[in-house]
């Protein structure tokens, strides 16, 4: 999954990630992503993050407009570019690399 | 899953319990006895561009547009507008139906670049879209192209096959007749992620290979639960009408027979067939190289234009000029008959195409020009494309393409010397009517026989008779039977020569022995004159005499009185001649 964009950390003109977390009503998972998303982004990005939660049971037709096949799924809209991580986000590792948030430790 | 199902749309089915949804794809319906299993899901899975994508579409389209069932496409590979662009290569107009709310397509962009897993999901996503999609048209029909992708794009098999059986069980539980493509998986696999396990109802192989430099496209229905289906592997085709599978064994023989007799154009084949034969029927005319099959073909169109009848000639080897000028030679004008429109004249070269091709190209063109007379020179040339068991199931099917329309076919077929007197493509049995050309070689030339093998239905003639092209086109003479058995061309001639000379012998010594005859009658008749003249001249002697002896008598008359004058007083005397008398 490294193949695509060089794993430049996104300095980003106000350093402000938006993001979109889709979930499909209070099920277990949902709620464990909502929490696992707050607790990574406490720990990483403190004060420069947006989260929007979109339930698609109540806005289904944003699925399709959105391109959201999987839930949950958090949406990284900024900084460019689009990031997808699917899954409750229990693996911070993985949710670190997705966000590209790792500038520690990826660079060889 | 429940066996019952009381949908509304049902067709003819192998048994009762199973309900069919028509896919309205040309030929597979027949297969299946009606289709696709109703209300259940169905995989189609095949190589890359096989056409599943378009079986897919055609099985929406064809029940948006024909059977008044909407659907729902969800795409995972292709964009709408490349979709869009794929079914207009069918004839379909992906758009419009959309417009009409007969039809909706979700693709979706799936960038496995842009995606990471982590924990648990599901696809929750998909069902929502997909849920909303079929709700929007009141959809009946669903095609899932592919769903594989997801295996790869999100690294959890196992969650994608836990949510692949939820997603079937849904569209089960709808009642969502599915159609979900799948792409070939290696060696023995039906598809790549092993979904095939999963979708139990009924599973469709695509096939498309080359073989020999030519391509050909198989269908095989592997499995269809509850019900009887061809297992056989069927050519079928993508056209610009939609997709065309070709059941092998398909029409059931329920083509009618015509008692009309239609002329060959050649009388004394005619003759030979009780006048013709049927219309309708399937004539096969083989021989070998240059025993003139084409033009003998050629005739029958000649006839059946003159009739005022509709004609196709399709040829494998000539291009259209090429048979016009060389007909004209043979003295058969095709060309007013092309420009009267009665005619047409396809070539093309059997190698062109791939059988199945091929066969839909006839009926097209069987289509445009509804011959009432439909010629193909030459069938062996087929056997360049495929192998002689498809061949001959192409022959058969596009036998049944020609009957099934009422049209007389004239087949040619090229026999190689020497072979035995069986058709190269094993079609004997499926014709009506064969006529055998042969070479004969004696004398240092060759000439030609015709046969007729067989005529069913027909009293034909066992009789041979000689074949003869000439500028005035074409002749059947009686073959001249001599000592060394039947004799045609110079030996013919020699043959009928010399009985003209043992004729004029004959009538010679006839003429001779009536001239000696006559001759001899002179004779006799000179004889009978000269006999007849001599028996006169004897007569006439024979009355000399009498008068004479008469004149004698009255002379001795005289002398006796002169004598008894002269021996009694007073009488004068007698000649002395008269006295010895009187002594």
């Amino acid at each position: 999954m490294t193949g695509d964009a060089p794993a430049t950390p996104s300095p980003d003109p106000d350093g402000t990630y938006h993001m979109r977390l889709y979930v499909a009503g209070q099920s277990p998972k949902s709620v464990r992503a909502v929490e696992n998303l707050r607790r990574v982004c406490e720990e990483h990005l403190p004060g420069r993050y947006e989260i929007e939660l979109v339930d698609l049971l109540e806005n289904p037709q944003l699925a399709r407009s959105d391109e959201i096949i999987a839930v949950p799924t958090l949406v990284r809209k900024l900084p460019e570019p689009l990031r997808r991580i699917i899954g409750d986000l229990s693996d911070t590792e993985k949710v670190l690399v997705g966000l590209q948030l790792t500038k520690d430790r990826v660079d060889p | 899953m429940s066996a019952s199902n009381d949908r509304p749309i049902a067709t003819l089915s192998a048994r009762p319990g199973i309900t069919k949804s028509p896919t309205g794809i040309k030929g597979f319906d027949e297969l299946t006895g009606g289709g696709l299993p109703h209300g259940r899901p169905t995989l189609v899975t095949g190589g890359a561009g096989s056409g599943k994508t378009l079986f897919g579409l055609e099985f929406l389209v064809r029940g948006a547009q024909d059977f008044g069932e909407p659907g729902v496409l969800l795409s995972f590979e292709e964009s709408s507008a490349d979709l869009a662009d794929n079914a207009a290569s069918l004839g379909f107009d992906l758009p419009a139906l959309e417009a009409d709310g007969r039809l909706v397509i979700d693709a979706m962009h799936i960038d496995p670049a842009e995606i990471i897993t982590t924990g648990d999901f599901d696809l929750d996503g998909l069902f929502i879209r997909l849920a909303a999609a079929v709700q929007q048209v009141g959809a009946k029909r669903v095609v899932l192209d592919t769903i594989e992708v997801l295996f790869a794009a999100l690294d959890n098999d196992a969650i994608v096959r836990a949510e692949f059986t939820r997603l079937l069980r849904w569209l089960k539980g709808q009642g969502l007749t599915t159609v979900i493509t799948g792409e070939r998986g290696r060696e023995g696999q039906l598809t790549r992620f092993g979904i095939e396990e999963y979708v139990t109802d009924c599973v469709v192989v695509l096939d498309h290979r080359v073989r020999d430099e030519l391509a050909t496209r198989r269908l095989r229905i592997v499995k269809y639960r509850g019900s009887s289906h061809g297992t056989n592997e069927y050519p079928f085709l993508i056209r610009d009408r939609g997709l065309m599978v070709w059941p092998l064994t398909q029409v059931a023989l329920a083509y009618g027979a015509s008692d009309e007799r239609v002329s060959l154009g050649v009388p004394r084949l005619d003759e030979m067939l009780s006048g013709g034969v049927y219309r309708g029927s399937t004539v096969l005319i083989s021989g070998a190289a240059g025993t003139g099959k084409t033009t003998l073909a050629a005739q029958a169109v000649e006839a059946a234009c003159a009739r005022g009848e509709k004609a196709l000639f399709v040829s494998f080897e000539e291009s259209p000029e090429q048979i016009l000028r060389n007909m004209r030679s043979v003295g058969i004008d095709l060309r007013r008959w092309v420009d009267a429109g009665l005619l047409r004249i396809w070539g093309e070269r059997a190698t062109a195409f791939g059988l199945e091709a091929h066969l839909d190209g006839l009926e097209q063109l069987l289509d445009d020009v509804e011959p009432s007379v439909a010629v193909l020179d030459a069938v062996g040339s087929l056997t360049h494309v495929g192998e002689g068991a498809e061949v001959s199931s192409l022959m058969s099917r596009e036998l049944d393409l020609l009957k099934t329309r009422g049209i007389t076919a004239v087949l040619t077929s090229l026999i190689h010397e020497g072979q035995p007197e069986s058709s190269s493509t094993a079609v004997s049995s499926l014709i009506d009517t064969w006529v055998l050309l042969r070479n004969t070689e004696s004398d240092g030339e060759r000439n030609r026989l015709l046969f007729v093998i067989k005529s069913r239905g027909t009293a034909h003639s066992n009789q041979v008779r000689e074949f003869r092209m000439s500028s005035d086109g074409i002749t059947l003479l009686d073959v001249v039977v001599g000592p060394q058995g039947i004799l045609t061309g110079s030996a013919r001639a020699r043959q009928l020569a010399e009985t003209e000379a043992a004729e004029a012998a004959r009538s010679a010594a006839l003429e001779q022995r009536q001239r000696a005859y006559e001759g001899r009658a002179a004779e006799v008749e000179v004889e009978i004159a000269l006999l007849r003249e001599r028996l006169a001249s004897q007569r006439a002697e024979l009355d000399g005499l009498a008068t004479e002896s008469l004149r004698g008598e009255s002379a001795r008359t005289a002398v006796q009185e002169s004598v008894a004058l002269q021996r009694e007083p007073g009488r004068s005397p007698a000649p002395s001649t008269e006295n010895e008398r009187g002594a």
